[in-house]
């Protein structure tokens, strides 16, 4: 036996009905976030602005969880400082400005990748010098292998 | 022949081995300040709870750093839901009531809490002899460059932070940072506001 289309339809819209009363209950029966978005900034509609605050926001450590960045982390503070980032964009700053502000209050800390400036372009740097040191002690390993594989057997 | 290997091997191990053992040496936790030394932001914020005394401030006064120019300001940023501040609530209230007359400022400020809950607390706390204050949106918290509660900020008579401590506040800090503060003068042209002077009644002579 087949369905008629119009009895497919309202099986469909019947579902959708109860899926939208169910999100809303969800919503509705989640009081504790409701409260805490609307404290916290709002969100803006401008997606230009939100991408450069995801942007921003993305390169800033939050001072609560600290492993995280203020847009990954769910804590309070993170998010209403995120509301200062966007805030500050929106008011024209530039996100340098913006990163900088944070730098004032909080120092380099804040900054989830430390600029590569001074002792900081040991983290930057090192890997590099041991990838080096490294290739170096394998390319010479090689060459030894290879010239003497007859003294090498059962050696490693 | 092995001994050359062994050095090449120090020269790149033993950096290695220090820099992590210098960083075994330091609290992740603890994060360095850039404010104290600096300007201390601004901030005008509302009354919540009124303190008591000569420190009384009625409820929805505005506080504004601003009209504290030549005074020392401390500023403690706290919470109900915060287990800390109550170690350091007694202390605070006390040491605020004995410096007061000294002309010293005490102001809480309430961090990511409603003032109803900070009300109720402070009541169950049995009172709080300096006004409170309630930061929207803990833009001033974040100004502060805060991470955490309790923090306390000590502002000199220039207007510059001149120490964060972090974590309970003991009797014996607030007392040295406070007396050391006072023992510095004022600079020229910042001298106490007018409406400030005015609401400490400490009884003057006058000339």
């Amino acid at each position: 036996m087949t369905m008629r289309p119009q009895s497919v339809t309202r099986d469909w819209l019947r579902r959708g009905s109860v899926i939208a009363v169910l999100v809303a209950g969800g919503l509705l029966g989640a009081p504790g976030r409701g409260v805490a978005q609307e404290k916290s900034a709002p969100v803006s509609n401008d997606p230009v602005l939100e991408e450069k605050t995801r942007q921003v926001a993305s390169e800033l450590r939050c001072p609560v969880c600290q492993g995280n960045s203020l847009q990954d982390s769910p804590s309070e503070l993170a998010q209403e400082m995120k509301g200062v980032v966007r805030d500050q964009l929106a008011s024209g700053k530039t996100p340098e400005q913006v990163k900088q502000y944070f730098i004032d209050k909080y120092g380099e800390w804040i900054l989830l990748e430390p600029k590569a400036t001074g002792f900081n372009l040991v983290v930057y740097l090192l890997p590099l010098a041991m990838v080096g040191v490294g290739g170096v002690v394998i390319w010479r390993a090689v060459k030894k292998w290879t010239a003497a594989p007859e003294g090498m057997e059962g050696g490693g | 022949m092995n001994w050359k290997r062994a050095a090449a091997a120090s020269i790149v191990a033993v950096p290695i081995v220090v820099l992590l053992g210098y960083g075994m040496t330091r609290d992740p936790k603890e994060i360095p300040s850039p404010l104290p030394g600096r300007e201390a932001p601004p901030f005008s914020l509302a009354v919540f709870a009124e303190g008591h005394g000569i420190q009384h401030r009625a409820t929805g006064d505005s506080i504004r750093l601003a009209d504290h120019r030549g005074e020392v300001v401390v500023l403690n940023f706290w919470a109900s839901w915060c287990l800390a501040c109550r170690d350091e609530h007694s202390t605070l209230s006390m040491v605020a009531e004995s410096y007061a007359p000294k002309g010293v400022k005490f102001y809480g400020v309430l961090y990511n809490d409603v003032p109803e809950n900070g009300t109720r607390w402070i009541a169950e706390m049995g009172g709080q002899s300096y006004p409170s204050v309630q930061d929207p949106r803990t833009r001033t918290a974040i100004d502060y460059g805060l991470y955490g509660v309790p923090e306390t900020f000590f502002i000199g008579r220039d207007g510059r932070v001149a120490y964060k401590h972090v974590g309970p506040v003991t009797a014996t800090v607030l007392a040295s940072k406070l007396d050391s503060l006072l023992a510095l003068p004022a600079p020229p042209g910042m001298h106490p506001a007018a409406d400030s002077v005015k609401s400490v009644t400490v009884p003057t002579t006058g000339e």
